[in-house]
């Protein structure tokens, strides 16, 4: 069987690929994708340990997460798409319009 | 090592491989494209943990939702014609001082925690438990979570029409 450990290893391993995305890249559509490749791994956990503890609550919790990760993705590109027609760039260095 | 052990190890590195290339290609279609493998992967390991009717939302809401919403925003966001799709990294230093802070904390935690380690029994399909789950305990949370969406789609339609 395989250790509980090597599940969270994964899991740690794609949040912090995911932090280093949106650290370092300056396109907002990379961005936006690392971002849900950190809510992946938080799911990741959730069904590691909903299956390791035998209850399914952690599933159904992965599921609600997933329906926001939705709403989220069909915010967010609205609202990078607005930003393209306004500002014709997507680089989040040259967004700063709100920056004091 | 048995056919359970190697399935997790083909998925593991699938997963691993492509979330590596989805942040650090230049190209952001080869992003797009290596983002449908890093969720396929997850979808393979869900299935692989007994997470049926999860791994198969997954394969529907992110491969066949989010993803392509990605693609039209890649589409309607660079001028393909030119060679504006291509970006690049910066804040390289601090970024690798952060995540290494944050990478050392994790695989602390990881290492000095006992997990417990007997898998629970994986059962035949969880369609029938969560269900139930669904419509009697969570029943408000899943009519809140529709009403979400709703809202979510009417907002995304509404930000970005040409005024």
């Amino acid at each position: 069987m395989i250790p509980i450990e090597y599940y969270l290893s994964l899991s740690a391993f794609m949040f912090i690929v995911g932090v280093v995305g949106v650290l370092t890249r300056r396109n907002a559509i990379i961005v936006f994708m690392s971002i849900e490749l950190m809510l992946n791994s938080a799911n990741l956990t959730l069904v590691a340990f909903s299956s390791y503890l035998g209850n399914p609550i952690g599933q159904i919790f992965v599921f609600f997460v997933m329906t926001v990760a939705a709403a989220e993705a069909a915010i967010g590109l609205a609202i990078i798409i607005s930003l393209f027609r306004n500002k014709k760039t997507v680089n989040i260095d040259e967004i700063n319009i709100l920056k004091w | 090592m048995n056919l359970y052990d190697f399935i997790f190890y083909f998925f593991a590195a699938l997963t691993i491989v492509s979330a590596f290339f989805v942040v650090t290609t230049k190209n952001i279609i080869y992003a797009a494209f290596n983002l449908l493998l890093t969720f396929f992967g997850v979808a393979g390991i869900y299935v692989l943990l007994g997470a049926d009717f999860l791994a198969i939302v997954q394969l529907i809401i992110y491969v066949g939702g989010i993803l392509i919403l990605m693609l039209f925003g890649v589409m309607l966001t660079n001028k393909i014609t030119n060679v504006q799709i291509k970006t690049e990294a910066s804040f390289v230093i601090p970024a690798s001082i952060g995540v290494g802070l944050f990478a050392g904390v994790l695989i602390a935690i990881l290492l000095k925690t006992e997990w417990r380690n007997s898998p629970a029994d994986i059962p035949i399909s969880t369609l029938v438990p969560i269900g139930k789950l669904l419509m009697e305990e969570w029943a408000f949370v899943f009519i809140l979570l529709g009403v979400l969406l709703l809202i979510a789609l009417i907002g995304a339609a509404s930000i970005a029409r040409k005024e």
